[in-house]
């Protein structure tokens, strides 16, 4: 596993988003930083009460290392005339950086928080901000934008493509992201690109595989590699190894988690599997439509 | 791009909508074939209407004609003189045709038309129509030697011959004289006119009127008459032309059978222009047939010289010597619009004395019809592809179901709804194209070679398709119009688009996480 890691440092390194720049963090270091931050909260994941973990983060970090933030969140769903709460006022902060596993039961709202961060879908009530900026209520296409350049989303179920080759998956968020003339003019770079990520996770040799002919382990590091295509600041990732034996969502988790520390790639990951959630560097546990801990309104 | 890429890849592995399509191909192909012989059909009828029909006609309303036909002319010179190529009179009256075939006198109602064979040919293309190519070139009413057509000269090779049509001509005649001599000979009756039974009342009425009509020709022809012997193997009476289908019929085979050739004799009975009339009737030799394949035309019309018709008829003016005409037939310069010319002359004449009429008018009931029928082919036609085009819409609300969970992992990759949209509907667009364009190849290749096809679906049901002894083509006619084609195109098109809005808003209004949770 550290071959892996140290494939994937080398050539995306030189890529390194500016971000970094912005919050003072030097990039060449910044790999160690994370790797002290990551030393520093694993031994004490959930020792502290989840309520204070954010109010810290908000009052420790700068503002400009809050990423992404979440401020009573609200959200329900109608099941024929009976309206379940699913999200009850839910309050969150990811730092720039962060490795970050959202753990709870199944129906705790986890995956409807991912989809809120991801603007795939509105809060009833409530506010979100990226980058300092509220993404909630704007216009749709900007929320395409968003999630176009700057997301990156992985699922359980990998949601590949199944018309497309490994690499046109890949490319796919070039594609929808880019005019037709836009793509096919730098479409040699791109396909270089996609290649190389693909390469990086592994999949160097299933490029024109259809998603149909890849194994469980597989799909879901292309769908990884497509997440990354973009080179996005944030990664959302919605049980990524739980279709996954336990040796492959392994393998899994140590790619993201040197995509953490090597890209200083934001990840915010929902699990429900408390062994998985412990190597993130905070864990969150939501229960009730809330962050385990925050004091309700 | 991922739009272009993705119908592509659906349009491959999505064999359920190709199946939808295939009704939109059949009826762009029928839409095609059917436009396509309609069309040929439509102009075929067209030429042989116009063919014999000049542009433009003044005619008379009564039988009796105009008086003065060489001062109508002027008048119409003055009217339109500038779009005007050529114009001719004509004096036509129905008539009784008589021959005699086998010892039996067969009689046939037709319409005889006085034509003036210098300047007709000029007038309308009804000369192409001939038998004798030197008579195609310039009619004349004087018998051929021979050499008429064996065959079919408007036809294909695969019009079976006419043999008989070998020894028409003076040729023909000489025959039927000698074998008339011999049989005269033989039963010793002096009188060689085999005159039916009603010759001779005929003959009485004949006496009876040529003595006041025949004056101004010369009052003594009638007593020198039967002192110059006919001799019908030397010499031919006036000439006629005569209407194909009134001297032959045609066998389930397609062979036309003659019962008459040129050089043979027959008698026309017709009324005099005096009130009231009375029948006159006189010998004529036809010398030449006409084949406009226009059967209502090929079994009623018989051509003869003008001045002789207006002669037998009474129709000349003692004083002035100038002869009653019915009509003026009128060529237009090429490109001249007919209407504007009939709506000009109809203005110059008095319309409760004259009919002024384009060739169109006059065979007005027959064109709408025709136009009629293409219509309502086309409509129905068109909405088998409407029909089609919901099959397209089923299938592809089918198809949006199926690749919910796609558009929801296209949304989550920041596709907006309007790309999700422009999917299918370029979907919709490709399937239409590859539908009506494969349609289209079809529907083409079908009109090239429909006579083979046609004669295949013969042999196969054992009944012919298309009985040439029915119509009077050897083949079926065809004519693709570009136009037709590319609006046929454009429309099916047009249908697929339309049946795949309505899913690709839907797939566009799916809520993408319902659409990403989907199984």
């Amino acid at each position: 596993m550290n071959k892996s890691h140290e494939t994937i440092a080398a050539p995306i390194t030189p890529h390194r988003r500016g971000e970094p720049h912005a919050h003072g963090r030097a990039p060449s270091d910044s790999g160690l930083q994370l790797d002290a931050l990551g030393e520093a909260d694993s031994g004490h994941i959930t020792r502290e009460p989840a309520s204070s973990d954010a109010s810290q983060a908000a009052d420790d970090t700068s503002l400009a290392m809050v990423h992404l933030a979440a401020v009573g969140l609200k959200k329900s769903y109608r099941k024929g005339p009976v309206e379940v709460p699913v999200l009850r006022g839910l309050d969150l902060v990811v730092a720039q950086g962060e490795f970050l596993a959202v753990i709870g039961q199944s129906g705790s709202g986890k995956s409807t928080l991912l989809h809120l961060l991801g603007t795939l879908d509105g809060p009833d009530e409530g506010e979100i901000y990226f980058d300092q900026r509220r993404i909630d209520n704007l216009p749709s296409t900007q929320r395409d934008r968003l999630r176009n350049e700057r997301f990156g989303m992985i699922f359980q179920f990998y949601h590949l493509l199944p018309e497309l080759s490994t690499l046109e998956n890949v490319l796919a968020p070039l594609m929808i992201g880019q005019s037709t003339w836009g793509f096919l003019k730098n479409r040699r770079k791109h396909v270089a690109t996609a290649t190389e990520l693909l390469e990086l996770v592994g999949l160097g040799h299933r490029l024109k595989h259809t998603p149909r002919e890849l194994s469980g382990g597989e799909m879901q590091r292309a769908a990884i590699a497509r997440a990354l295509i973009t080179r996005p600041a944030l990664l959302l990732a919605d049980e990524p190894t739980g279709n996954l034996d336990h040796a492959t969502g392994l393998e899994i988790m140590k790619l993201l988690h040197s995509l953490n520390r090597q890209e200083n790639l934001t990840i915010v990951m929902v699990t429900h599997d408390q062994a998985l959630a412990e190597q993130a560097d905070r864990v969150v546990r939501l229960a009730d439509g809330r962050v385990e801990g925050q004091t309700a309104e | 791009m991922y739009k272009v890429l993705l119908c592509w890849r659906y349009l491959r592995t999505r064999y359920i909508a190709l199946a939808s399509i295939i009704s939109v191909m059949l009826g762009v192909a029928t839409m095609i074939v059917v436009n396509s012989v309609m069309a040929g059909f439509t102009t075929e009828m067209r030429n042989r209407l116009h063919g014999i029909l000049s542009d433009v006609i003044v005619e008379s309303r009564s039988l009796e004609g105009m008086r003065d036909a060489a001062w109508h002319m002027e008048q119409i010179d003055k009217a339109a003189g500038q779009w005007i190529e050529g114009m001719t009179a004509t004096a036509a009256v129905p008539a009784m045709l008589s021959y005699q075939y086998g010892g039996q006198w067969i009689t046939r109602q037709v319409q005889l038309v006085g034509i003036d064979e210098r300047n007709y040919g000029n007038v309308s293309d009804c000369a192409k129509y001939l038998q004798h190519p030197a008579n195609r070139e310039q009619l004349s009413f004087e018998l051929r030697q021979g050499g008429y057509d064996t065959h079919d000269h408007q036809a294909g090779p695969e019009a079976p011959p006419r043999r008989q049509m070998q020894k028409a001509g003076w040729e023909h005649r000489r025959e039927v004289a000698r074998i008339r001599a011999f049989e005269e000979q033989f039963s010793g009756r002096a009188s060689a006119d085999s005159a039916p039974p009603w010759a001779m009342q005929q003959a009485d009425a004949d006496a009876g009127t040529t003595d006041a009509l025949d004056a101004p020709v010369d009052p003594f022809a009638r007593h020198q008459k039967p002192e110059r012997k006919f001799d019908a193997s030397k010499q031919q009476h006036t000439g006629l032309v005569l209407g194909i289908a009134l001297a032959s019929f045609r066998t389930p085979e397609g062979e036309d059978r003659f019962l008459v050739m040129p050089g043979d004799d027959v008698k026309l009975t017709f009324p005099t222009a005096g009130t009231p009339p009375k029948a006159v009737s006189d010998n004529f030799t036809i010398v030449d047939l006409y084949e406009s394949k226009m059967s209502e035309y090929d079994s009623s019309f018989v051509f003869v010289p003008i001045d002789k018709l207006q002669q037998l008829r009474g129709m000349i003016d003692p004083q002035s010597g100038t002869g009653m005409v019915n009509a003026i037939q009128i060529r237009l310069k090429p490109g001249v619009d007919d209407t504007m010319v009939r709506d000009r002359l109809r203005q110059a004449f008095t319309p409760e004395l004259y009919a002024v009429q384009t060739w169109r008018d006059k065979q007005g009931p027959l064109l709408a019809a025709v136009q009629m029928e293409t219509a309502i082919l086309n409509v129905l036609l068109f909405l088998i592809i409407a029909v089609a085009g919901f099959g397209i819409l089923a299938i592809f609300l089918m198809i949006v179901v199926e690749k919910t969970r796609d558009i929801g992992i296209l949304k989550s990759l920041g596709a907006s709804s309007r790309g999700v949209m422009g999917i299918f509907l370029v979907y919709g667009l490709s399937l239409g194209m590859v539908g009506s364009g494969v349609g289209m190849v079809l529907g083409l290749l079908f009109v090239r070679y429909i006579n083979e096809i046609a004669d295949l679906l013969g042999r196969l049901t054992g009944r012919p398709v298309f009985d040439p002894s029915i119509y009077y083509f050897y083949k079926i006619p065809t004519l693709v119009d570009p136009m037709t084609v590319g609006w046929i195109v454009v429309g099916a098109m047009g249908i697929a688009v339309m049946a795949s809005v309505l899913p690709a808003m839907r797939a566009a209004m799916l809520h993408p996480v319902e659409a990403l949770r989907y199984e």
